[in-house]
């Protein structure tokens, strides 16, 4: 049984009717037929104001549900014969961010993205899906082994950002994620991200510098967790949930601004409802964006990307 | 006699006005105090010697415009895109009003001022980022302004050069701000491909979506004398990683330490340690 939501609730207690309606049925052999399908008529109706009406803020309750599926969940789904390549040669092998090699529907490409766990113990271990500066190199690392190989690049993009601590100020946590930046620039391969969960500010745009950047119907991508975003500009971290609808963080909101390319719709309730399902979407999209990117030539690639962000910004020319 | 020389000090202590932030950084009063060893020094003298007090060499915050005037010879400096304006892309309540008074506080359209100029005869593209406006936060038109730059230096093939001071990204400007690091990093890729010299140079403050993009990722990274450096704030790490940072967590003495630093530069030195730098990197001296 899947946690559900706060803004989710009416339809759970809807379902849970329909569900002791049905009981009576079966146990009392009183008929209930009638009310049961005009309750499940209401139910749909529900389900489609509540799911079609979601809040910035409700949103981001689901891009962060624990059982969210993550990046290797979608990995088994999409690829075969992926095989897992560990650490940065430097320093030590980061949790929070996994990567190797697989096939996509018979093209190797490599694989990257950030790994929460979905449980305490091993959220834990993958320091709940925040990297180390090793987690960006070891990324960099396997995108310039991509690059040398040809293979095609997909990043999965899942973090409330790059970790904030001593260790990770002492070796370089700035420099990891602003050399990916401008390495990821130049790559003469395709890269495609995908926003999965949440895209919290640097940590997430390590692995965004892309072709093409999806967002599911249900992630976010921000400078700033609505909560951070709140005590900063009101100094009250209770007021995120106005900050999440001020700071337009939501999938149409970066569509809408131009920044990412396509909006992956997610399964009726968010995908940890249907992981399979959500995967196939997934699955569309980046055949999508492989068919535009893969025939394009080096020098195509490496443009592309740069029109991409060269013209992310909004401002007035003035006169000198 | 000390008895009498304690009240005398209290006495002293009672009337002493406590100068503010600004007072602190901006030395507008015919004296300055240095914030870090107290001691008064004429405005007039501190601003020849680069704003650096005489005593102790605390390194005041410095504006663009005088650092424009440290760093290039004279009445060579071009400055560019002056005119481009902020707007309120998440119409945020009151943003403009507060980018407004900067400007008219500082006399810059944005936080960062950018250009062309000669250091030592030698054309070099920069750009000065100032954190007297809105704490040298990065928006649009920082990042625009800042790319622009590195465009131009890599049209003259010449070498691109960056003073960041900046508490990271505009938040009123949302997802917008975070996309100027990407921005930014684009074009210093192009920048770099055409085999240029870029140089950061860090000054106090450089954190945040600063630090973590064009700051960190010069051909060669210098900064100035006890600059804070550094990703996150001090408060929120101390409050992950529930301990007592040292004192001289973050500073450009500790990222030297650290292996982050080619070298940390006093003000005095910093003009020659640039000119030398881009003697070495001209086509001439390979």
């Amino acid at each position: 049984m899947v946690k559900p939501l706060p803004f989710e609730e009416p339809v759970v207690r809807l379902k849970d009717k329909i569900e002791e309606l049905k009981n009576i049925t079966d146990d009392a052999h009183v008929d209930m037929t009638d009310e049961i399908r005009s309750l499940e008529e209401r139910l749909q109706k529900l389900e489609a104001d509540i799911y079609g009406n979601m809040t910035a803020w409700d949103r981001v309750q689901v891009a962060r549900h624990s059982e969210r599926p993550t990046t290797l969940d979608y990995i088994a789904y999409l690829f075969e014969d992926f095989i897992e390549l560990h650490g940065d040669r430097a320093y030590g092998d980061d949790a929070a961010i996994v990567g190797g090699i697989a096939s996509f529907g018979g093209t190797p490409v490599t694989v990257i993205g950030h790994q929460r766990g979905k449980d305490t113990k091993e959220n834990i271990r993958r320091n709940f899906g925040m990297p180390h500066p090793e987690g960006y190199r070891k990324a960099l690392r396997l995108m310039k082994q991509a690059e040398k190989f040809g293979r095609p690049i997909i990043c999965f993009i899942d973090t409330k950002g790059a970790y904030p601590g001593k260790a990770a100020e002492e070796r370089g946590q700035s420099e990891a994620i602003a050399r990916n930046l401008v390495e990821m620039a130049g790559l003469r391969v395709p890269v495609i991200s995908i926003v999965i969960g949440e895209g919290g500010s640097g940590g997430a745009l390590g692995l965004g510098v892309a072709n093409h950047i999806h967002m599911l119907e249900n992630s976010t991508y921000s400078v700033i967790s609505p909560e951070g975003a709140a005590s900063i500009l009101w100094k009250d971290a209770a007021l995120a949930q106005q900050a999440a609808e001020a700071m337009k963080i939501t999938a149409a909101d970066l569509k809408e601004m131009d920044i990412i390319d396509e909006v992956v719709p997610e399964v009726t309730g968010g995908a940890h409802r249907d992981a399979a399902g959500q995967a196939e979407a997934i699955r569309e999209a980046i055949r999508s964006s492989m068919d535009k990117l893969c025939p394009m030539k080096t020098d195509e690639i490496i443009e592309d990307r740069y029109r991409k962000f060269r013209n992310i910004g909004v401002y007035k020319e003035g006169e000198n | 006699m000390a008895i009498i020389r304690e009240m005398f000090k209290k006495n002293k202590k009672r009337y002493m006005t406590v100068p503010s932030e600004a007072a602190k950084d901006m030395p507008e009063g015919l004296m300055t105090k240095c914030p870090e060893c107290k001691s008064i020094v004429l405005t007039k003298d501190l601003m020849k010697c680069d704003k650096v007090c005489p005593d102790c060499g605390h390194h005041y915050k410095m504006t663009a415009y005088e650092r424009v005037d440290c760093l290039f010879d004279e009445d060579t400096f071009i400055p560019m895109d002056e005119g481009m304006k902020t707007v309120n892309p998440l119409g945020f309540p009151s943003y403009e009003e507060k980018v407004n008074s900067d400007a008219e506080k500082t006399g810059l359209n944005e936080a960062v001022l950018t250009g062309i100029g000669e250091i030592d005869g030698q054309r070099t593209a920069v750009a000065i980022m100032d954190s007297h406006f809105r704490m040298g936060s990065m928006g649009s038109v920082v990042g625009e302004k800042i790319t622009r730059a590195i465009e131009k230096a890599t049209e003259e093939k010449i070498p691109f050069i960056i003073f960041t001071a900046s508490g990271g990204a505009r938040m009123q400007e949302g997802v917008l701000s975070l996309m100027q690091m990407a921005k930014t990093s684009v074009a210093l890729s192009r920048h770099a491909d055409r085999g240029l010299l870029f140089i950061s140079v860090m000054t106090h403050p450089t954190t945040g979506g600063v630090s973590a993009s064009f700051a960190s990722v010069g051909d060669i990274n210098l900064a100035e004398p006890k600059a804070l450096i550094g990703f996150a704030g001090r408060r929120v790490i101390e409050q992950t990683v529930r301990e007592k940072l040292p004192e001289d967590f973050q500073t450009a003495e500790f990222l030297l330490e650290h292996g982050q630093l080619d070298a940390v530069v006093h003000r005095s030195e910093m003009k020659k340690t640039l000119s030398t730098l881009i003697r070495f990197h001209t086509k001439e001296a390979r």
